[in-house]
């Protein structure tokens, strides 16, 4: 269905003004949202470029390719690049600006100038880190450990560090934005119980951001004043603790893992509802279970560090709270296959991006609860099973959930839609190439192939191999929907106000919307899932 | 953005509490007093910031969600404080029969493992 070709283009945040300087100074958060889409995008390939070398150097034993000290450079690249600046904006600060406001009735965020102050400081942390790794790189890993990040390293570890740094208040900026706008901004009518679940998760992950981002910073500010003016947080000589650095790293950076993971969630829960047809099974839980994970993800920070010779009472403690922080996982991977349950289930192309999800957040959830364990996280620790079961979580729970939220969202950002069968290959491909990247290095960590090494004994190649078939798989898979999309947003057919027939605010407005979202301020009666009560014809 | 406004009169008495606090804390740091060292800074320190958070930031006259956002974010400071604690406090609880105990442990000198290096290095063969 095409409707009249595009009658009189009506205006719209596209179309409204198309010069450089009314996108560089723009406050409205579709086209922020936008901004940050392209940014991500850009860190995305950087990261996936490192990801490429590190695989490439992986498919022989020897360190053919590169040394073994660019290959420390490479890794720390590729993990900086992803962790900061692809897997925590990619949801909140891309889905989440162009979404939250729409589906709260609202013309923007609360604080739309500091919305775009978010993308520039982001910007600058940014330019700041890549040009750390430009100009040689990091060899500290990147999770910059001391005494090595604080000492032994002669490479750039302070300019990456002053680049997070920056670029954390963009995280902060973002979730105190939304929080407020969550609280303040809301639609007559849009009671909390009735909030899309999307946006009960971005409450969730505004909480980390705000509580945990400024901890990580003082953080990576202690290292800075330990190497330079040789203040002794850290270091036993100068009456430091290097496990004291752990401690604070991961009270931030674990709970991140739920700022990249409980977005995607919300994501999920949107697209599962609309193309199940049902309302989502327990609705209340899975809202609570998001707020649940954003407080006990705060408590479970020392199963990073067990090995660290941390008091093994207290490591006790963090292993029990890690078994706990699983039940509010699992209830929404049990609540969204209920949902499933006796759904009329069409199998669109964002649907087929949430059985990706599924299986592959299933395996990353419960190899989860290999490495909480005290005894056999001792025989995987820094070893592949641990780089399989994040990998598991992040690109396989937070990118397929990005990807499944992207193609939902995607014809009411652009107005167009794209090809359904293209979209359906590249899921499939990207499940496919996954779990041949990854599966095969969990075996690789129970038999012992530590991580962060460019060498190995010559009988783990075969596996190797199959990790490094499958990421150029993944690749393919992850090349497509850029092509694709771009074709879409382009020339694609136009896709009409709701073209999924979804319930929910931002499907009311036009696509792509007004410049301030709706012509009328919408009025809410009902709550976010209520599909029993539409009509729906499958195609 | 309608808020409370102060006179100028509470800015320039809060600012002047902050300036004697600060002279106070540079004055304590010239006087030993021994294991009270330590908690003498913390309390000007946190006197200063509660004058901050209560005055400068206005959440003296803030609504009671604004309150309770910041009395979260000191729940989640005793969080990271008291958890981290649970391990420093509880490191030297347990020590093996091998003598390895928890990094960061005051190691006596007859402790085994200054004791015995080179047989502890034999066993672990």
């Amino acid at each position: 269905m095409s409707t009249t070709a595009a009658a009189a283009s009506p205006v719209t945040y596209l179309n409204e003004k198309t010069t450089v300087a009314s996108w560089l100074l723009t406050k409205d958060h579709k086209r922020i949202g936008l901004m940050y889409m392209l940014t991500v995008t850009l860190a995305f390939v950087v990261g996936a470029v490192f990801a490429g070398l590190i695989r490439l150097e992986l498919a022989t034993p020897a360190g053919d390719l590169l040394s073994s000290d660019t290959y420390n450079r490479v890794f720390t690249a590729h993990g900086v690049a992803m962790v900061f600046f692809v897997l925590i904006p990619v949801v909140p600060a891309v889905l989440g600006n162009f979404v939250l406001p729409l589906m709260l009735g609202a013309k923007d965020v609360a604080f739309p100038k500091l919305n775009l102050l978010s993308w520039y400081v982001f910007i600058l942390g940014m330019t700041v880190t890549f040009s750390a790794i430009v100009m040689g790189g990091v060899d500290t890993g990147w999770t910059f450990y001391p005494p090595f990040s604080t000492e032994g390293s002669d490479s750039n570890v302070m300019l990456a560090g002053v680049g997070i740094f920056i670029t954390g208040f963009s995280s902060i900026l973002t979730g105190l934005n939304f929080m407020v706008t969550i609280h303040r901004m809301r639609a007559p009518g849009l009671t909390w119980f009735r909030l899309p679940l999307f946006v009960w998760a971005l409450y969730a992950t505004s909480l980390i951001q705000v509580l945990g981002t400024p901890v990580v910073a003082i953080t990576v500010l202690m290292v800075a004043l330990e190497r330079f003016a040789h203040l002794g947080f850290f270091d036993p000589r100068l009456g430091g603790d290097p496990v004291l650095f752990q401690h604070l790293f991961w009270f931030y950076s674990h709970p991140a893992v739920y700022i990249m993971i409980l977005p995607p969630m919300g994501a999920i829960s949107e697209v599962i509802a609309c193309f199940s047809r049902k309302n989502i099974f327990g609705y209340s839980f899975v809202a609570f279970s998001s707020m649940a994970i954003a407080v006990f993800g705060f408590l479970v920070w020392a199963h990073h560090i067990f090995v660290a010779g941390i008091s093994p009472y207290s490591a006790m403690v963090f292993s029990f709270l890690t078994y706990a922080v699983a039940v509010p996982s699992a209830v929404k991977t049990f609540n969204w296959t209920a949902t499933l349950y006796r759904g009329a289930i069409w199998m669109r192309a964002p649907m087929i991006w949430v059985f990706g999800f599924l299986g592959l957040f299933l395996v990353g959830g419960l190899t989860g609860l290999f490495t909480a364990s005290l005894g056999i996280d001792i025989h995987i620790h820094d070893t592949y099973f641990v780089v399989a079961h994040f990998h598991y979580i992040m690109v396989g729970g937070a990118i397929m959930g990005y990807f499944a939220g992207l193609h939902f969202w995607w014809p009411k950002m652009t107005g167009r839609m794209y090809n359904d069968t293209a979209a359906k290959t590249s899921a499939v491909l990207v499940f496919v190439g996954f779990n041949l990247t990854f599966f095969p290095q969990f075996i690789l960590g129970y038999l012992g192939m530590p991580r962060r090494y460019h060498m190995y004994p010559p009988e783990f190649q075969v596996l190797n191999v199959m990790s490094t078939g499958g990421a150029a798989i993944l690749a393919v898979g992850y090349l497509l929907p850029m092509i694709y999309l771009t074709y879409s947003f382009f020339k694609g057919e136009q896709a009409g106000s709701n073209p999924w027939m979804a319930t929910g605010l931002e499907w009311t407005t036009q696509s792509p919307p007004l410049p301030h979202n709706f012509a009328d301020q919408p009025v809410v009666t009902e709550g976010a899932y209520e599909y029993s009560k539409r009509e729906m014809k499958v195609a | 953005m309608a808020g409370h406004i102060s006179p100028k009169s509470t800015y320039y008495a809060i600012f002047g509490a902050l300036m004697v606090l600060t002279a106070v804390t540079v004055g304590v740091a010239f006087i030993n007093l021994g294991a009270l060292n330590f908690p003498v800074a913390m309390a000007v320190a946190v006197t200063k910031a509660t004058l901050v958070i209560l005055f400068f930031m206005h959440v003296k006259y803030s609504s009671k969600l604004t309150k309770f956002i910041v009395l979260m974010a000191f729940f989640f400071l005793f969080i990271l404080f008291g958890m981290t604690l649970t391990d420093y406090l509880s490191r030297g609880w347990y020590a093996s029969p091998r003598g390895s105990v928890g990094a960061g442990t005051q190691v006596e000198a007859e402790h085994p493992v200054r004791q015995q290096p080179a047989a502890t290095a034999e066993q672990a063969h």
